[in-house]
């Protein structure tokens, strides 16, 4: 993807700011109706989803007791795993965005909840409410773009690491959890830094994300086993919070790269974006910004609903339950407006996602100018470019760049004849 | 009972039993650590969290209880049958409690008097009456079903008989202000033996049929356990305190204890002050009489976020409505469960206009303590919250 303002054809060039701001204020109405409804059914649903999460997990916990036998295993296992998803998504990220807090209960509030992941509550807030939220998908202030380890956009310049980007991104899924509280540290910038120009802070925080990794890793890792240890079992449940963990770790992360990452999302320049952008502005920037999924009711609980990424991103302190409602009327003002509504079924855009992941981890156009006949070629340039500095590289960019120029206008001439015979003949 | 027993002994300097020891290590020592392993299992929830799930109303629990029953009194009242979590630890009748029930998914709180001394049972009872636009009431009154958890304080207040008793009592009562006196009454008079006490009770409502508790109170009277003088407004208008005199000639030997709507405990307060007369009150609602001022922002620095207050709204209200978690308690400027403090910034108290200033640098560095129920913002101010 490119930013917005550097394509060739701005998806947004036919809206007028009239429109931007009207475009607002009907968003706007939307959230006041949901704000308005909002009530008895809301807070019924966000107790049934806390009370069937911990029944589920405590009773999967007390199968895998058992787990030394291999069909309780894989029971307790799968139970486990669905648990610390919902727990997650459905639970932890969406209270934790204050969705619940008009109900006035300490106990499922944003300034009290801790969710069961290895980054903090308040740091994951930070970065995720304040951050991401604000500057969504904006290259080089969003950190949710590739997590600020990975080459998300065409200008962002090529270096051989990036080769590594999808073994490092499937890395990045299995210990996602990780990852997140990583990166909430900002921790690869500030260790970079001495100690005295580390952001206020930054040791505090660290210290309090190490003691919240150590009581996650001393329960799923330590105590649970221990527990299952009379049983025979220590091992068995030991791998299967492993298990859990990592399931949840690689579901989370496909959600999440399903939001912002599929191809045809639009990313934005910071240096575009109005000083004082409008809330028109801002809203349009979260409309182009995020994909949606489509699936089954239970498929949108399992992604905590960020299936409904564009409603969330619009509304983010909208009760979750709620953004299915509101879905059609979004989407019909996508329409109203001839904008796009990126919306497919999960296979499709975590595929979509892994595909610009490894498109973007090659060179500039690398991927689409190579077929069967020139592949021992372009793996020389590519071997060239990885090996040989970078005046090689912008060498051989400028080759990319020609042939995908060349490839372009080929097809172009190829699309024309069939589409307009009639024309060329008369003249003749 | 029994560790009240075995508290005492240990406390005497007997020496510890070989059980005593064992039991005390088992409490000491080994418990804690118990509940830190069960702790360290299911963080980042607690044991206690995980016991609530199964046991909501078990001690040690937040406390909270169930409604047993709902009886209509009046068509406008209802009394609501409570039991409590064994985190209950009894009230003396004329007491309050705090209630906290979600209405419409919303968590609200009000205070209401205790209407039984404390019941074998071990059940406690409200008595509602319906507040024209009032959520709670309404919820109460109307719609509350047997089995609801409702979430309570424990009960507090100092509206409470005289031990020793007097000999005569004026209990002066209006509309709903019956609440608590209704207790006092039920818990001297459920006893075999009855009290030997002179009491007058001047109870005014809007009419015969909406007086709560009626039948009881006259059937208090009939049996001659108290002299009951009922009032009407709706025929005879409200009670004036000069008419006190005439109502009750020995006045001046009883002490008088009094519930119901402001403007009558005003005036009783004024007509007693005159008199040297001994008055004891219990007000329902803060008496907000300042004018409203400006408002402002008010900060919270922890939570960082900024709430809008109008100058004729509490601190308290507008928070809670921007959905803060706000520490609250009667909401009436009494029991201090609200207060936070103020680091910076100009509050008006709305009981009586009165302005509090912190300064950084000049007032305590840990802030000004600010009752929230009862004041609202005087320009933008700062709280640690």
């Amino acid at each position: 993807m490119t930013s917005i303002t550097n394509k060739d054809v701005n998806p947004v060039a036919h809206l007028s700011p009239e429109d931007i701001e009207q475009i607002g204020l009907e968003l706007d109405a939307i959230r006041q109706d949901v704000i308005e409804q909002r009530g008895e059914r809301d807070a019924k649903y966000i107790r049934r989803v806390v009370k069937v999460q911990r029944n589920l997990e405590l009773g999967s916990r007390a199968i895998l007791l058992g787990s030394a036998l291999p069909p309780l295993w894989v029971l307790g296992t799968a139970g486990l795993s669905v648990a610390k998803i919902l727990e997650n998504m459905e639970i932890g990220h969406n209270v934790m965005h204050g969705q619940w807090d008009w109900m006035r209960d300490p106990k499922i509030h944003s300034s009290a909840w801790e969710w069961d992941n290895a980054s903090t509550s308040d740091g994951w807030k930070h970065s995720h409410n304040e951050l991401h939220h604000t500057y969504t998908n904006i290259v080089g202030k969003d950190n949710d773009l590739g997590f600020g380890i990975m080459r998300v956009d065409e200008d962002q310049r090529w270096y051989p690491l990036y080769l590594a980007q999808p073994a490092w991104n499937f890395i990045n899924a299995c210990f996602f959890e990780y990852g997140i509280a990583a990166y909430d540290l900002e921790l690869g910038r500030n260790l970079k830094l001495p100690k005295d120009r580390r952001s206020p802070g930054f040791a505090e925080r660290a210290k309090a994300t190490v003691k919240k990794i150590r009581k996650q890793a001393t329960k799923d890792y330590v105590v649970n086993p221990l527990i299952a240890l009379p049983f025979g079992s220590a091992l068995p449940a030991l791998a299967a919070n492993f298990t859990a963990n990592l399931v949840r770790n690689v579901w989370s992360h496909s959600v999440i790269m399903c939001g912002h990452f599929p191809e045809g999302v639009e990313t934005f320049e910071l240096n575009k974006i109005p000083e004082n952008e409008t809330r028109g502005e801002w809203y349009l920037r979260q409309m182009l910004g995020s994909a949606n999924i489509s699936g089954s009711k239970a498929m949108h609980i399992m992604t905590g609903n960020l299936s409904h990424q564009i409603e969330h991103h619009l509304f983010p302190d909208l009760p979750s339950s709620r953004y299915a409602e509101i879905a059609p009327r979004v989407k019909a003002l996508f329409a109203k407006y001839d904008l796009n509504y990126h919306e497919a079924p999960l296979p499709q855009q975590v595929g979509s996602a892994w595909h610009k992941v490894v498109r973007l981890s090659l060179p500039n156009h690398w991927l689409e100018t190579t077929n069967r006949s020139n592949l021992v070629d372009q793996t020389k340039l590519l071997y060239a470019m990885t090996t040989k500095g970078p005046k090689m590289r912008r060498l051989a960019q400028r080759r990319l760049d020609q042939m995908a120029r060349k490839q372009a206008e080929a097809k172009a001439a190829q699309d024309a004849p069939a589409t307009q015979p009639v024309v060329e003949a008369v003249p003749a | 009972m029994g560790r009240m027993t075995s508290t005492a002994m240990s406390g005497a300097g007997r020496p510890a039993s070989t059980g005593g020891g064992l039991r005390r290590t088992l409490r000491e020592k080994v418990a804690p650590k118990v509940r830190d392993f069960a702790d360290a299992a299911v963080t980042p929830l607690s044991l206690d969290d995980v016991l609530d799930h199964f046991h909501p109303l078990r001690g040690g629990s937040e406390l909270r209880g169930r409604v047993v029953r709902v009886t209509p009194e009046t068509p406008r009242s209802a009394t609501v049958l409570i039991k409590p979590g064994r985190g209950w630890t009894g009230h003396v009748p004329g007491q309050f409690v705090r209630l906290g029930v979600d209405v419409d998914g919303v968590r609200l709180w009000r205070s209401y008097s205790l209407t039984h001394g404390p019941r074998p049972d071990g059940l406690i009872s409200i008595t509602v009456k319906l507040v024209p636009g009032g959520a709670v009431s309404t919820h109460l009154v109307r719609r509350v079903k047997p089995g609801t958890l409702v979430h309570l304080g424990t009960a507090e207040g100092e509206f409470v008989m005289p031990d020793p008793m007097p000999a005569k009592l004026l209990l002066v009562t209006a509309g709903s202000g019956i609440t608590p006196v209704i207790g006092m009454l039920r818990n001297l008079f459920h006893k075999a033996e009855k009290p030997d006490v002179d009491i007058v009770l001047i109870h005014s409502a809007l009419a015969r049929a909406e007086v709560i508790f009626g039948r009881e109170i006259r059937g208090y009277a009939e049996a001659g356990l108290i002299r009951l003088v009922e009032l009407h407004t709706d025929s005879r208008g409200r009670l004036d305190v000069a008419e006190l005199d005439q109502l009750v000639p020995d006045l001046d030997e009883r002490p008088t204890y009094a519930c119901g709507p402001v403007g009558l405990l005003d005036s009783l307060e004024t007509h007693h002050a005159e008199r040297g007369l001994e008055l004891f009150v219990e007000r329902f609602r803060p008496v907000l009489l300042a004018e409203p001022g400006e408002g402002g922002t008010v900060t919270f620095t922890e939570t960082g976020t900024d709430v809008e207050v109008q100058g004729d709204s509490t601190i308290l209200d507008a928070s809670e409505a921007a959905g803060v978690l706000m520490p609250s308690g009667c909401r009436m400027g009494i029991c201090m469960s609200c207060v936070l403090p103020l680091k910076e910034g100009t509050v008006r108290d709305l009981r009586n206009g009165e302005l509090t200033h912190a300064v950084p640098g000049e007032t305590h560095p840990d802030g000004v303590t600010v009752q929230t129920c009862v004041t609202s913002a005087a320009g933008p101010c700062t709280f640690t919250h």
